[in-house]
């Protein structure tokens, strides 16, 4: 295996424990890297998370994933447990008939996985929303940072 | 009979080449934890469902809906809904947040090493004992399916294993990716076919079929009976039935989205959006084959009926029995290879999952607080930890042997999934206040009580009558203290209690300010780690 190389072990790096490819930076880390040992990639990307969470389109974005997100789970467990509860309490009125042997708790049970894909479709298209106004928190976010170190220096 | 073992060994040979190709592609550890996050949506997708369709689902529900007719179908309902607890809450901010191991996500603004190694701690427990009841299954199986081939329970266990521990060791995530899609393509392949056979045998009526369902003729005691497998009621049964029902339903819910080896697959892919595509693909996946066990199970109640299975091998060989009646002895050996692959590739996706999180998490972030002392050690700790699980795992089932009682070692790697790992992983995500005491007591509370309630069930505890053979007696002779099966109902309250109170006990102002980064970075997927060549 090859795996002991890896590019970030050039010989000219002093400081390997800090850029090691496996050690939990950014994750996992007690503080942010010093100022010093940041590299120019690492230093545009820089942003004030409180800021970010402040800012009026990060806020709407939450707010549009959180307005599909609650009341889709919330139907999605009450519809789903409605089959075992019903079941389990309601068996005569499960068993009922309703086309030829195919009874309401097969029915039931079958509507589940068409419950479950239109959830998913719908999810699928209101994240094609989400992802715009995701689009335009990560530039603004990026362009804040830029311009406040800008104005530091 | 050896028709069905020379499928199998094609399809291991494909799976080496495949292990040979990644291995020469697997280098350094974004290639070997996470395929260099390369692997496309639809790709993550088959490969989902393939990491996910165990052999208990293939096999084991096929044979509950064939003796107990329409409460084994309330099984396939559960492992396709729960897919939308993964699409909504966890697999998008899981990818944006993390590197590697659920581990990440917790650890983000917490104190790493008590949180790390108690996700590690549960993430290696839910994966072991998994991966014991699968290799129990694939000896069992091999004893029934090769039978006049000459492969005992320990080869066959012994050969599981060590296939894992090669894909794995060699091939990292890349060649269990690809293991799994294409044990998720045949899956599917074999089950389509083995649809359209059953109601070629009904002349394609679904009328002339469901009459059938409605009319089940077997044997009980010797007398004749004739039930309609539609209606429900005849594996849960008063008093209990109907709690063990919704108990069993919270457990794939809430479970399904904590299961280890499920997450760490929205690492290999490039981003959010791919793994949210990559879900929807699984979705699809996961709901046709389970509305298929619609006719492979009521096919096998009706085409080859109860009495027949019960002395030709069980629930369990209900699939390939089915097969056999319908297209005789080649498609009876596909099923069967169909089934052996099911196997191997979930028990990769588990040995990779155990191994990552004791790399990642324990070695690195718990013992060496963060730091890799030599370039590639985190790698080769994991191979390492493959080895050992494998071994662990073979010599359990190989001590178990074939007539053991496993089903509840899934039972339990639901239930901690669902009350130790679901809990954390929502309220970092979602409760700023959230902190370190908080994901270790509830993780603690979560794995403590479902082991607790396990052994107090009917799972371990009954009082067997004298003849039950060895392996398939109650590991303890008392009556049962708790009366449950599945222990989610209590279990996975307790694990979110655990959690809520362990926070509210102190206050973590650091993990409550940098609750605003973990905010941004998991619903933007700013900063998130990106794929590499």
């Amino acid at each position: 295996m090859a795996d002991d190389q890896d590019s970030e072990y050039a010989i000219d790096d002093l400081t390997p424990e800090v850029g090691a490819a496996t050690d939990v930076a950014p994750l996992g880390r007690a503080e942010a890297k010093p100022a010093h040992e940041l590299t120019a990639a690492e230093d545009s990307n820089q942003v004030d998370w409180s800021r970010v969470t402040q800012m009026p389109e990060f806020r709407a974005m939450v707010r549009a994933k959180l307005r599909f997100i609650i009341p889709a789970t919330l139907f999605f467990v009450v519809y789903y447990f409605a089959l075992p509860v019903l079941v389990g309490y309601a068996p005569g009125l499960m068993s009922k008939r309703v086309i030829g042997v195919v009874n309401i708790a097969y029915l039931f049970a079958l509507s589940q996985f068409f419950m479950a894909w239109i959830i998913a479709a719908l999810y699928l298209r209101a994240a094609a929303r989400f992802d715009k106004l995701e689009h335009k928190v990560i530039e603004k976010a990026e362009s804040a940072g830029a311009s406040e170190r800008g104005n530091k220096e | 009979m050896t028709m069905a073992l020379l499928m199998f060994l094609f399809f291991v040979g494909i799976t080496l080449v495949i292990t040979y190709w990644a291995a020469r592609r697997t280098s350094g550890a974004s290639a070997f934890f996470a395929a260099n996050r390369q692997i496309k949506g639809w790709q993550n997708g088959f490969a989902v469902a393939g990491d996910y369709m165990s052999a208990a689902s293939f096999l084991g529900i096929a044979g509950i809906i064939a003796f107990q007719g329409y409460d084994g179908f309330m099984y396939s309902v559960g492992w396709l809904v729960a897919y939308l607890t993964v699409l909504l809450i966890v697999a998008e901010p899981l990818r944006n947040a993390g590197k590697y191991t659920m581990a990440d996500v917790l650890a983000y603004r917490l104190s790493a090493r008590p949180v790390r190694a108690m996700a590690s701690l549960s993430t290696i427990t839910v994966s072991i004992f998994y991966m014991i009841a699968q290799m129990v299954g694939a000896g069992a199986l091999v004893a029934l399916l090769l039978k006049n081939s000459g492969i005992s329970y320990h080869t066959a266990v012994i050969g599981v294993g060590v296939l894992m521990i090669v894909y794995v060791v060699f091939g990292g995530m890349l060649a269990t990716t690809w293991v799994q899609i294409i044990k998720a393509m045949l899956l599917m392949g074999g089950t389509i076919l083995l649809s359209i056979l059953v109601l070629a045998h009904f002349g394609f009526s679904f009328s002339n079929f469901f009459n059938a369902i409605g009319h089940v003729v077997y044997h009980e005691k010797g007398v004749e009976v004739v039930k309609d497998f539609l209606q429900p009621g005849l594996r849960f049964k008063p008093p209990y039935g109907a709690l063990d029902l919704i108990s069993l339903g919270m457990a794939l819910i809430f479970g399904t989205a904590g299961l280890p080896h499920i997450l760490v697959r929205f690492y290999t892919v490039p981003d959010a959006k791919t793994a949210r595509i990559s879900v929807v693909w699984a979705m699809g996946l996961i709901g046709t084959f389970y509305i298929l066990t619609t006719f492979l199970g009521f096919g096998a109640a009706t085409i080859v009926g109860r009495d027949k299975i019960a002395v030709s091998g069980g629930t369990n060989m209900s699939a390939p029995l089915l097969a056999q009646a319908l297209a005789g002895d080649v498609f009876f050996a596909f099923i069967s290879a169909i089934a052996f692959a099911t196997i191997l590739a979930v028990v990769a996706g588990l040995t990779i999952s155990a191994s990552t999180s004791f790399a990642h998490d324990f070695y690195t972030n718990v013992i060496h607080r963060g730091t890799e002392r030599r370039p590639g050690e985190e790698v080769r700790v994991a191979r390492v930890t493959a080895f050992v699980v494998g071994a662990v795992a073979m010599a359990v089932a190989i001590l178990l042997g074939p007539n053991a009682n496993v089903a509840f070692l899934v039972a339990l790697a639901f239930a901690v999934a669902a009350s130790a790992n679901l809990p954390v992983i929502v309220l970092s995500l979602f409760w700023r206040r959230f902190n370190t005491r908080g994901a270790v007591v509830g993780l603690g509370t979560g794995l403590a009580v479902s082991f607790l309630l396990i052994i107090l069930s009917p799972s371990i505890m009954g009082v067997d009558q004298p003849g039950v053979s060895a392996g398939a007696r109650h590991l303890i002779q008392s009556a049962p203290i708790f009366p449950l099966e599945n222990p989610g109902i209590l279990s996975i309250p307790l694990g979110f209690l655990g959690a809520i109170f362990g926070t509210l006990v102190g206050r973590e102002p650091e993990a409550e300010e940098k609750y605003d980064e973990l905010l941004v970075r998991a619903s933007t997927g700013l900063g998130a780690e990106k794929a590499t060549n």
